[in-house]
Parts: C-alpha cells; structure tokens; sequence
C-alpha cells in the first residue's frame, strides 16, 4: 500500500511541475538497469564462494564460536559475516545479505536484521576513498574511526530495532 | 583488489573445512546452487530497481531534490561554521546529503564531491581533512535513506510477504547511525587536531 500511495503521489507531484513522466521513468529505469548489469557479475562470483562456506559447515561453526560474545550485545551472531564485509564492499555486503536472508527466511529474525543493517549503514571505506581521493585530501584525520564507529552502534541498534519492532 | 582476496580465502576454506567435515560433495553442489541464486537475486531485484529508478528520476525532474535541498539548508549551517558564509559549499552540501536521503546513489557521489573539494578549498587545501570536510563524510557514509529501494528487493526476490515492514525499523537504526557519527565527529575533532599526526 505504502508503494502504491509513493508512486501515485511522486508521479502527481511530477506532473503537477509539468515533468515529462514517462520519458522521466524510462531514464531512470534504464539506469537502474545498468547498475543491474554491474551487480550480478560480483553477485555471480561471491554467493557462488558463500554458498560454499555455508555447505562446509564453517559459517555455522564460526557462529556458534561468536555467539557467546555476539549475545552480550543482542547481535545475532547469524549476521556476522555481513558486519565484517558491510565497510569494505557494496556488492559484497549486498551478496552476504541475500544469503542470509534467503538462508534463514526474509521474515525470520535473522533475515530482517540482516535486511535492516544493510539499510542503516554504509560501504565506509569505498565512500571515503572515492570522495576524498577525488578531492585531493589523502589525510582524513579522524574520519574512518568515526564513520566505523556509527557503523558499529548502527549494527546494534538494527538488532535491537528488529527485535522492538517486529517481534 | 580486496575481493580477490574474499574470493580466495572463502574457496580455500571451504574446501579445507569441507574436507575436515567430510562435506566435500555438498560443498562442489553448493558452487552451482550458489551462481543460480545470484541470478535469481538479480531478476528479483530488476523489477524494483527499475521502477525506483524511474520514480527518483521524475523525484530529479520535478525539483523535488531541489526543494529538499533548501529545506536542508538551514540545519546544515549549523553543523558546517566554516560555510555558513559560503553559498557554493553550502548548496553543494545541501544537494549531496538530499541526494544521498532520497537514494539518488549516481547523483549523489559527484555532488558530494563537489561538497567535498569547496570545503577543502575553505580549509586551505593542505590535504588534510578540515573538520567541516569530516563532517561532511560522515553525512555520507552514515546517511539516512528514506526508501531503500534495494533491500525491499532483495526481501520481495527471496519470498517476504511484505517486502517493505523493514523500513521503520531500518530509519530508526540509521538515524542512531547518522546521529552517532555527528557526535563522534564532534569529540574526535576536540583531540585530534589538523597536523597533530604527522
């Protein structure tokens, strides 16, 4: 419902400011088509290697090793591999995540926690190279502790959220 | 390049840990399964990734990101003393963080570039971050977005009944992220001054 009222509603705005809507959607769907085309290539190449890990035994085992620790905070330790790959790679995250979410269910607890961390953080390390790199600034002083950090306490409050909100 | 490590250590363990548990045959049927389920996440996900990116298309035309941007523009002098003045950095600040809010990803990263190099214009160009290019930074990289147009489409291709009752939850966690990254950056710029490293 909420989809069908955004889309009528942007599409109204649009043609109340004399937007060509169609022309306008078709744009914009071919480019989300190309960044299609640029992510099942890395989808292809790294959920072929993760489903790998999870055949082996080794994902469950490396988090039955985390859990106790991964519990004190109310992180399902289910959702570590995607903590480790979130700053690092945007395809990557993106491919942990639907493992995940397809491994364990979309609306199981596991499934919408990994969900809602790659929807509340971001791919730190990729962003602050592509921006600062094309701005000239190599020192960037406190900026990846900081950004790592709201990572973090964005990981906790997405477990915690799930866990408020959608029991 | 760090991929190619993932990669790498990901197949080797694998196999090793396979071998140790003596799941070896599940582990060569998991390669196929694992390359049909990327392609079947990415059919999922056309579908939504299209028709968002139509939707945030006439969102650009229509002004829509123009108008948030001026509405911005006021809490942003706050967090940014050194452009307060400056109507070039500010506008570009505006436009990159609206942007980054309505998940227009390919607009955003030039915009916050721009953002970027006017700040470090402001500071002095020494290569070295002024606190108000920090700032900016953790606008991106901790950013609030309103619909994030991916992850519904992740959930709708692996079967969620409803593919959008993540979003609640997922504006609360990123606000905590995004206000948490203002407040850190705040501290942080109290002890680690500009050229106290070497």
């Amino acid at each position: 419902m909420t989809m069908a009222l955004l889309l009528t509603g942007i599409l109204a705005y649009g043609f109340a400011r004399k937007t060509d809507l169609f022309s306008a959607m078709l744009d914009g769907a071919k480019e989300g088509l190309s960044v299609l085309f640029r992510i099942v290539p890395a989808l292809v190449a790294l959920l072929a290697v993760i489903a790998m890990l999870r055949a082996s035994g080794a994902m469950d085992a490396a988090a039955d090793l985390l859990r106790p620790v991964f519990d004190l905070v109310g992180i399902p330790p289910e959702c570590a591999p995607l903590i480790i790959i979130r700053p690092l790679s945007g395809s990557g995250a993106l491919a942990v995540g639907a493992e995940i979410i397809a491994a364990y269910g979309p609306d199981s607890l596991i499934g919408r926690t990994a969900a809602v961390m790659l929807g509340s953080t971001e791919t730190t390390f990729y962003c602050v190279g592509v921006i600062c790199g094309a701005a000239g600034i190599s020192k960037t002083r406190y900026i990846i502790p900081a950004a790592l950090c709201a990572d973090a306490v964005g990981f906790w409050a997405a477990s915690w959220a799930v866990k408020l909100l959608m029991p | 390049m760090a991929l190619s490590y993932v990669l790498l250590i990901l197949a080797v363990v694998s196999v090793i840990f396979g071998a140790v548990t003596g799941r070896l045959s599940e582990v060569g049927a998991a390669v196929m399964d694992g390359a049909n389920k990327a392609v079947e996440v990415g059919l999922g996900l056309a579908g939504i990734l299209c028709l968002w990116g139509g939707l945030t298309e006439v969102m650009r035309q229509s002004g829509l990101m123009e108008k948030l941007a001026r509405l911005l523009r006021r809490p942003l002098k706050r967090l940014f003393p050194d452009a307060a003045n400056d109507k070039i950095a500010l506008e570009s600040i505006a436009a990159g963080v609206s942007a980054n809010i309505l998940g227009l990803g390919n607009a955003a990263t030039p915009l916050s570039i721009r953002a970027a190099s006017r700040l470090h214009e402001l500071g002095g160009s020494t290569g070295e971050a002024s606190d108000s290019v920090c700032m900016l930074m953790m606008l991106c990289c901790a950013s609030i977005q309103i619909i994030p147009a991916t992850i519904a489409g992740v959930r709708s291709a692996a079967g969620a009944k409803v593919p959008f009752d993540v979003l609640p939850s997922i504006w609360i966690s990123s606000v905590i992220g995004c206000v948490t990254a203002v407040v850190m950056a705040k501290i942080l710029s109290r002890f680690w001054k500009r050229g106290a490293l070497k």
